[in-house]
């Protein structure tokens, strides 16, 4: 019992926790920008798990990893390109296209993967992000390795969440994004394409769930292996729900979830007798507990999941 | 006075049908122009064509001595028009800041510049008396409120020919005769001014000049001053159209009697302590402004809600809150007050609708099977005998007009010659024609000797049909007062909730 409860006052805790956090962040913000635009973006899984293979593929062919996280970016973006066709132009419902984008993305990805790796072989691995190692500061007792330890792409995501809010709140841009997941109507008749602003918040959201995935085979492993993304994808989707659909929120969700990922795994370690599946499960059981304690309050986008056709009410 | 806009032979069709047929309309500078016609006439089509929402298929939109280009809102604000529609497209979760600024600014800016945003929102809220809270969110702003978020938001953006779609058509009274002074303010200010109304009153009252639309075309042009009331819905409706008028006869036996009821809404009283007796072969009109008990009055009536104390009892049987079959069953024929929220299933061919109410009976089924044939020809039977236009038993009923779709769920009600009649707000939001239709049904099933209730808040309707009359305000009833011994001044006062007990 001592010995869990010193757990939480480790470094290596929480540092994990930032680290684990880092491509639900990606994800999550990407989530949000779709949905604040009235696009629930179910492909998220798949997009994640091509983001992870691009991203791999890209560095394990010769370029730099930057340029492994762009090129899954882009990746993600078209992947979001093809939900968006379907949804906002078609009307298509983005529940079935979105799970469709998830199975076909993720399928795709497996695909090339094989093409490259045969069965049997280990994962060919990559020089991966390195902790950054900031003078004086990355020394500090306890902060030093939670906040000044981390790969680049974490301080990328937290970076994000300040641009997402700020956009999204501050900038005529934000404001017309807003108003389109509300009520695409008042865009249109204010000279505004409502269309087109869907379609391009889906191809920024997607490209942001692909960083998430790319982050894992870039920083978090150093290779790519079938499954890998693990669910990810649809935690974020719980998670924009749990945070009302606010950025700062949004990163308190992910930050949540990660910190009972990381303190189950290492209470394996510690707690015996227990069967592991139960601590497998307690940051979904917990992250459930949590939606269902805030969401009721949520501010869910008015047109969310409506598509908008033009001259129909 | 200068021309400041000018609609030259727009026609617009929509598959077959012409929605406007070679319509010329032009607006002076400072006036306020009335564009009439019934439900269906074209005049939110051919506004929408001025504003970009459509693109006309002959024609050309002119402002300000400048072609428009066709299908652009953008345009059309840029040049000065603005246009407030009858539901209104604002966002609820938003602040009324944030509704007016949207597309105010260049998308891509570093920082939205709302501090200027507001103080110029306050000056015009000032400037042309349209009160509003820059921060206070949409959603909790009554509709009269919204409304007022609406103009401001065209006026932003520099409107100076304003378009309201059936602006009053949400309003009180009292708040249309604001709004309208409101708008006689800003024609001095130098904006001009398109509303759009199928009310004979206010078109008198508010505009210089009237501009009448029948069947897609423009069939006449007046000068306020020119034109009478009467003449204007001969116009509009293309032959004279006289209501009904009720005739004098001897009253039965009472039928439905409330005594002392009260009726809890959402855990509140909502109906309280109230009493009325309808009797066979007599319209009792229950009149007051919306808002004053007339849901849990119907909600009560069509047995949906049960008396939290007192009796509900139909020929001295207590039938309060056995539940809408059972109302059905002993003869209640309803009109529900939302029609497609509650009168009709959208999505359901006409026969579906017609028959909903009826299927246990063994007319429309065996053995748990619907009798489709004979359900099909009962709907067209009812289509014939109220002449609902443009309807077949096969048609979506929600691609029906609102006077249609009324007309039906009427003959819905009346076919099974039900001893009671439950008419709530029967002909809200009808046409001239379509109000005279239900008023002759509702008159033809009294003298066949139903008891009818008819819940309203056009107090013209109430005096024409009803044979006595009860004022609803604040969750209660007044005594009720024979039609011939009331005047307006006498229903005013119990409208407002003076009476005595």
């Amino acid at each position: 019992m001592i010995e869990s409860l010193d757990l939480l006052f480790s470094a290596s805790l929480w540092a994990a926790v930032l680290r684990i956090a880092t491509p639900l962040i990606f994800g999550v913000l990407g989530v949000l920008l779709c949905e604040r635009a009235g696009v629930l973006n179910l492909g998220i899984e798949g997009i994640m798990t091509m983001g992870a293979m691009i991203g791999w593929l890209t560095v394990f062919l010769g370029a730099d990893l930057w340029t492994g996280i762009l090129v899954a970016a882009v990746a993600g973006a078209l992947i979001g390109l093809l939900h968006a066709l379907l949804t906002v132009p078609l009307g298509l419902s983005q529940h079935v296209s979105g799970l469709g984008i998830t199975l076909f993305a993720s399928a795709l990805a497996y695909y090339l993967y094989r093409l490259i790796v045969t069965v049997g072989e280990s994962p060919p691995t990559i020089d991966p992000f390195r902790p950054l190692d900031f003078p004086i500061l990355s020394e500090v007792a306890f902060l030093g390795p939670v906040f000044f330890s981390q790969t680049a792409p974490t301080y990328l995501a937290l970076a994000l969440v300040a641009v997402m809010a700020y956009v999204l709140t501050r900038t005529p841009l934000g404001l017309a994004i807003r108003m389109t997941g509300e009520n695409p109507h008042t865009v249109e008749s204010q000279g505004l394409d409502p269309t087109l602003i869907r379609i391009g918040c889906v191809m920024a959201g997607s490209a942001l769930m692909a960083l998430g995935g790319a982050f894992l085979t870039t920083a978090a492993f150093n290779s790519f292996f079938p499954g890998m993304v693990q669910g990810r994808g649809w935690i974020c989707i719980a998670l924009v729900v749990f945070a009302s659909w606010r950025p700062g929120k949004a990163l308190l969700g992910a930050l949540l979830f990660a910190f009972f990922d990381a303190y189950q795994l290492r209470l394996q370690a510690v707690v015996e007798g227990v069967p592991y599946q139960l601590f497998l499960m307690a940051p979904y059981l917990l992250s459930i507990v949590a939606l269902i304690l805030v969401a009721r309050r949520a501010q869910v986008p008015a047109a969310l999941m409506i598509p908008y056709r033009r001259g129909e009410r | 006075m200068s021309t400041v806009l000018h609609l030259d032979r727009i026609t617009k069709r929509f598959g077959g049908l012409t929605a406007n047929d070679d319509v010329t309309l032009e607006l002076k500078n400072g006036e306020i122009l009335a564009l009439l016609g019934e439900n269906g006439a074209g005049k939110t089509t051919l506004m929408n064509i001025l504003f970009g929402h459509y693109a006309a298929d002959e024609g050309t939109v002119n402002v300000f001595g400048q072609t428009l280009p066709p299908g652009r809102p953008r345009s059309a604000i840029q040049a000065g028009v603005g246009m407030v529609h009858q539901h209104f497209t604002l966002a609820g979760n938003l602040s009324v800041l944030d509704n007016v600024m949207l597309g105010s600014e260049p998308l891509i800016r570093v920082r939205s510049r709302r501090d200027e945003g507001r103080i110029r929102l306050l000056a015009l809220s000032e400037k042309f008396g349209l009160k509003t809270d820059p921060d206070a969110r949409v959603s909790g702003l009554s509709v009269g409120e919204r409304q007022r978020v609406e103009i401001l938001k065209a006026l932003y953006r520099g409107a100076r020919i304003l378009i309201l779609d059936e602006p009053t058509a949400v309003l009180t009274r009292t708040e249309a005769e604001r709004l309208f002074d409101i708008l006689r303010s800003m024609t001095r200010q130098g904006l001009s001014i398109i509303f759009i109304s199928h009310k004979l009153s206010e078109v008198m009252a508010a505009s210089d000049r009237i501009a009448i639309l029948r069947g897609g075309r423009k069939v006449a042009e007046r000068a306020n001053s020119d034109t009478s009331p009467e003449e204007l819905a001969e116009l509009m409706v293309g032959s004279r159209v006289t209501r009904p008028k009720r005739e004098a006869h001897s009253i039965g036996a009472p039928l439905l009697a409330a005594e002392e009821v009260t009726v809890h809404l959402d855990g509140k009283p909502a109906l309280n302590n109230v009493s009325f007796t309808a009797h066979a072969g007599e319209i009792l009109g229950i009149v007051g402004v919306s808002g004053n008990g007339q849901v849990a009055l119907g909600a009560l009536l069509s047995g949906v809600a049960a008396p939290a104390t007192g009796r509900l009892t139909l020929e001295g049987r207590e039938i309060g809150g056995l539940g809408p079959r059972a109302f059905i069953a002993a003869g209640v024929g309803r009109i529900p007050e939302d029609r497609h929220a509650e009168g009709v299933v959208g999505e359901l061919p006409v026969w579906e609708n017609v028959v909903l109410e009826q299927l246990a009976t063994p007319e429309f089924s065996t053995r748990g099977f619907v009798r489709r044939s004979a359900a099909r020809s009962h709907a067209a039977d009812l289509i014939k005998l109220f002449d609902v236009r443009g309807a077949t038993p096969e048609m979506r009923i929600s691609l029906l007009s609102g006077g249609n779709m009324q007309k039906l769920i009427l003959g819905r009600a009346l076919a099974a010659a039900p001893k009671v009649i439950i008419a709530n707000q029967p002909t809200r939001g009808l046409d001239e024609g379509a109000i005279a239709a239900v008023h002759a049904k509702l008159l033809a099933a009294r003298e066949a000797g139903a008891a009818t209730i008819l819940i309203t808040e056009d107090l013209e309707e109430a005096v024409d049909l009803s044979d006595r009359l009860q004022a609803i305000v604040g969750g209660r009833l007044s005594r009720p007062v024979a039609v011939e011994e009331s005047d307006s001044r006498r229903l005013g006062l119990m409208m407002a909730g003076v009476w005595e007990n």
